[in-house]
């Protein structure tokens, strides 16, 4: 067993799902059946290969383990360098998992060209591994912009009907906000002469300079999050995507966001975000109160979640910078850590709950073919099982203790505190406004009378779909329970972090 | 510089010596050919690049200026050469089918096409002034035969007569910039130029004056704006085995126009053409990706990708690095390959009597043929510079040029383009994968094609992902 952690780990559960992607493509539609069980079974293999990432990870350092690398780009000294910390684990774990899921609950729903189908989810999954994993700056642009192509196509292909729009929308945005981010990149490597992340980290950079690199990255990172007012490609890309298109947006894309802030924004240029926090602090507020607010007017079901979204990952981003503020009241980074766990443990949180909300929706959708909340109604008196885990999902979506969505928002705000009463009287809005919103769905979908001839002939979750959905509220409803094993691991690595957020450059 | 020629100076030439005589004999030859063994001239013209290429790989890589330095032989060169035989040796593979169903596969087609190759081999090996007007001359003479080839179309009559009347313009100007040049230093030679540039500062309008006709011409010739106007008509009208040609093997003798002249001769005066270089840079990024976004002909939104990309090649030109000029070779390199595969997709999906040339004739493709609306969605996203195909490896390289410069405006602009690029490139990603097909999608059933056009997209995902290769090569180039 112990042989196993001197795998290369990395880069098996970045090409594994690759390779196995370009196969499943090559074994086609006509063999749709063969394709189903070669990608599950290239999944559930991915899945696999990242336990022993877990198991094997030192939750006691800071620095990057299984690393591997080897010579890329020399002439850019750019180098194929992997290696996970404890930010990048969870969200690796978070992304063989999710995948899984989503295969599964693809399975028969899928009957236009299953095998790309599937192939693209394995593609994309090799590729946001590639994302959370890559220590070497170019090497992570590559696979940022790389995961576009099979996004792009899966809206595209499986998407609803405004598909289109919205999967041009959706690149264009995401392309405009990296293509700064990627002007950036290369500044810094003219100056340190090097892609690799490290190098970036320890090189001196002027205020000015900082601040600049700021907003490049913030371009970048703020679309992809996202972040008002930059957030309107994603109702689109969410309501028209298929449903397993929407939950790895959810559960992933936009986690990736919130990991550029940590891997890149916070230790890269920490002057020019002590400097612009407020900025940040102010639009994650407003994503926070106002996005809440548009998530109540909403009448499609995917909509609805897809605000939610955008407001709990106003959370991410309040986590990620309420420290500054605390460090400027407290004098001392004690509350920093609390702030960045609780992004963390939210962007896991976030990743599970609206991924399985999608999840719900897709089952509805499956059935009546309309994601409007008004032909919906009294969907339990024929869907109990159904019904039971829409309102468990639904409570931790509204952050009740005891499930997932409660750790995140309650460090987060908890953070907030110590920096100031007003950002956690803001924030902690969200517990009415998101209780509401995703009260008031449930009320008017699952509960009450019977609305229609259409509910009434529905049929309760298959197999398949309860397995789907009964694996994710156990991984809920233990976080909420137990967070220990996540926040344990990422401890040390936030701890550096901090450090790093706390060293002036300038 | 010896004064005397010696026996080194024509080992230096075989490759041209011997690509001029072959091509003379396939011309010869082909007079008394029957159209039944018309095969003996394509063939006859494919092994006469081979054979050139095999010559080109045995010069030296040391840089030799022979024949009283008119002609240089450098790594350099002989990188341009050997690329240049080879895309012109995969525009004949293409092109063969379309013009045999064109009832087009006539000796005249391979004749010019080995005649411009001679005039890129002249222009990549240009010493002096003079020896690069020569070459420019012949390659842009076969290039008007070229368009005007299928004689009974009006419409490539029109390109041709087009294009003839605007090149000869851009020639005269740029003739008239090498005289001014002339006048005021006193040399054609290229080396001598570079010394003098530096030794007669003092005259700096003269110098200045002939420097804006011969960018002129060189705008003109690559098709940069506000020179570019030629660019849509021709490529539309041409036939499409003929664009192919067009847009993909000229572009490393224009690269060679500017490195030698620009770069090796007026190197000193960098400033003085940098701004000028920026100006056509930029506005050709700006206009050729705005205005393709409107084309609904895909020969014509090829066109205007060629123009925005052009503008990416001045970029790491007028970087006026080594660094830069590097990036630029990278660029052309890599551009060369994608605009061969993007419009060989063209030549792919045409058959007799219907040229795919309007998007909406790949619509559906992903249905009816998947590989090869693979093959095109590799292109197309390459060329439109996203990770990890070739096309974004070139854009980092000349941004990179630019911003060690200073002039980060610039890329920051550039790149912005480059997201209005995207959209039009995305738009023919869509009519294949997200469209109905129509009935009439077919390919091209010969072999040849299909192997050739498959490894040329892999290619450009393969030089994307193992750039380094490219990148070494072009370094050991310019050592």
């Amino acid at each position: 067993m112990s042989t196993i952690y001197h795998w290369p780990l990395l880069s098996l559960l970045t090409w594994l799902p690759v390779g196995g992607g370009v196969l499943v493509m090559l074994v086609g539609d006509s063999r749709a059946s063969l394709a189903r069980w070669l990608a599950l079974a290239l999944a559930l293999a991915a899945f696999g290969l990242s336990v022993p990432l877990y198991l094997g990870f030192d939750a006691g350092s800071a620095a990057l383990q299984f690393q591997e690398h080897a010579s890329w780009v020399p002439s850019l000294h750019a180098d194929y360098h992997l290696g996970v910390d404890g930010i990048a684990l969870p969200l690796i774990m978070l992304t063989t998992f999710s995948t899984v899921l989503v295969l599964i609950a693809g399975w028969t729903v899928i009957e236009k060209r299953p095998s790309q189908y599937f192939a693209a989810f394995l593609i994309m999954e090799g590729l946001m591994v590639g994302v959370f994993s890559a220590a070497d700056a170019l090497l992570f642009y590559v696979f940022w912009e790389a995961m576009l192509i099979p996004m792009f196509i899966i809206i595209g292909i499986w998407g609803g009907a405004r598909r289109v729009y919205a999967t041009i929308k959706f690149f264009l945005y995401t392309f405009l906000g990296s293509v700064l981010m990627l002007v950036a990149l290369i500044y810094l490597y003219l100056k340190a002469g090097s892609y690799d992340l490290d190098s970036f980290y320890k090189l001196p950079l002027t205020l000015h300079e900082q601040m600049l690199i700021f907003l490049a990255f913030f371009a970048a990172f703020a679309v992809k999050v996202p972040m008002v007012p930059v957030h309107t490609w994603l109702p689109d890309a969410h309501v028209e995507a298929p449903t397993g298109g929407s939950v790895i947006l959810a559960a992933i894309m936009l986690k990736m966001g919130g990991y550029g802030f940590l891997r890149f924004s916070l230790p890269i240029t920490p002057d020019a975000s002590r400097e612009l926090d407020w900025l940040v602090i102010g639009l994650s507020l407003l994503a926070v109160v106002y996005i809440g607010l548009v998530a109540l007017a909403q009448t499609d079901m995917k909509k609805l979640i897809a605000y939610s979204s955008i407001a709990h990952m106003g959370f991410v981003t309040l986590g990620c910078f309420v420290g500054f503020e605390i460090v400027a009241m407290t004098g001392s980074s004690q509350g920093a850590t609390l702030g960045l766990s609780g992004a963390m443990v939210q962007m896991i949180s976030h990743g599970l709950v609206s991924g399985a909300l999608f999840l719900c929706v897709g089952v509805l959708y499956d059935r009546l073919h309309t994601r409007e909340i008004g032909a919906y109604g009294g969907v339990i008196n024929t869907m109990p099982v159904f019904g039971a885990f829409m309102v468990l999902f639904a409570m931790a979506n509204a952050g009740l203790p005891g499930t997932s969505g409660f750790v995140g928002e309650f460090l987060v705000v908890l953070a907030s505190f110590r920096a100031n009463f007003w950002y956690a009287f803001l924030a902690a809005t969200t517990l009415i406004l998101g209780a509401a919103y995703t009260l008031w769905l449930v009320k008017r979908v699952v509960f009450g009378e019977v609305a229609n001839e259409g509910v009434a002939g529905l049929k309760d979750l298959n197999g398949r779909e309860a397995l789907v959905l009964g694996i994710l509220a156990v991984a809920v409803l233990a976080l909420g329970v137990y967070p220990k094993p996540l926040t344990d691991v990422m401890e040390p690595t936030l701890q550096h972090l901090v450090q790093l957020m706390s060293v002036s450059k300038a | 510089m010896t004064n005397s020629i010696t026996a080194l100076d024509f080992t230096l030439i075989r490759p041209e010596m011997f690509l001029l005589a072959a091509t003379c004999l396939v011309l010869i030859a082909d007079l008394f050919i029957t159209d039944r063994h018309r095969q003996l001239s394509y063939f006859a013209s494919l092994l006469t690049l081979g054979v050139t290429a095999v010559l080109v790989a045995a010069t030296p890589g040391e840089p030799h200026r022979v024949f009283h330095g008119m002609f240089v032989s450098d790594g350099v060169a002989r990188l341009l050469k050997l690329v240049t035989c080879g895309t012109v040796a995969a525009v004949f593979l293409y092109s063969r089918d379309y013009l045999i169903k064109r009832g087009l596969f006539r000796g005249e087609y391979f004749v010019l096409a080995l005649f411009a190759c001679f005039g890129i081999f002249i222009m990549a090996s240009a010493g002096s002034l003079l020896t690069m007007y020569l070459g420019i001359e012949l390659l842009a003479l076969s290039q008007y035969s070229l368009v005007a080839f299928d004689r009974d179309s009006p419409v490539a009559a029109e390109s041709a007569m087009k294009y003839f009347v605007l090149g000869a313009i851009a020639s005269g100007a740029l003739l008239y910039g090498i005289s001014i040049i002339y006048g005021v230093t006193g040399t054609f030679d290229l080396a001598e130029l570079a010394m003098r540039v530096d030794v007669i500062a003092a005259n700096k309008v003269g110098l200045l004056f002939g420097l804006a006709f011969l960018m002129a011409g060189i705008g003109f010739k690559f098709g940069a704006v506000p020179f570019h106007m030629w660019i849509p008509d021709v490529y539309h009208g041409a036939p499409t085995s003929v664009t192919l040609f067009l847009g993909a093997a000229p572009k490393l003798a224009y690269f060679a126009l500017a490195l030698r002249v620009l770069a090796e001769g007026l190197g000193n005066a960098v400033l003085a053409w940098q701004d000028m270089l920026v100006v056509l840079a930029l506005l050709s990024i700006a206009v050729g990706n705005v205005v393709a976004v409107a084309q609904t002909n895909l020969k014509r939104m090829l066109a205007y990708s060629t123009i925005s990309n052009v503008g990416f090649i001045l970029l790491g030109i007028l970087a006026g690095t080594p660094f830069g000029y590097r990036a630029a070779l990278f660029y052309t390199i890599a551009y060369v390959i994608m605009a061969l595969g993007s419009f060989a997709m063209i030549v792919l999906l045409s058959r007799k009597g219907f040229e795919a040339d309007r998007i909406e004739d790949f619509r559906g493709l992903a249905q009816k043929h998947p590989w090869f609306a693979w093959m095109m969605l590799f292109l197309m996203v390459s060329t439109a510079g996203v990770p990890p195909f070739v096309g974004f490896f070139a854009k980092l390289y000349v941004i990179q040029a630019i911003l060690s410069v200073g002039l980060t405006w610039l890329a920051i602009a550039a790149v912005l383009f480059s997201v209005v690029g995207a959209f039009y490139y995305l738009r023919i990603v869509k009519v294949m994968f997200f469209d109905a097909p129509t009935e009439e999608v077919t390919v091209n059933p010969g072999l040849g094609i299909r192997v050739l056009l498959s490894l040329n997209a892999l290619g450009v995902l393969a030089l994307g992902i193992f750039n380094s290769s490219l990148v070494e090569t072009i370094s050991k180039a310019f050592r």
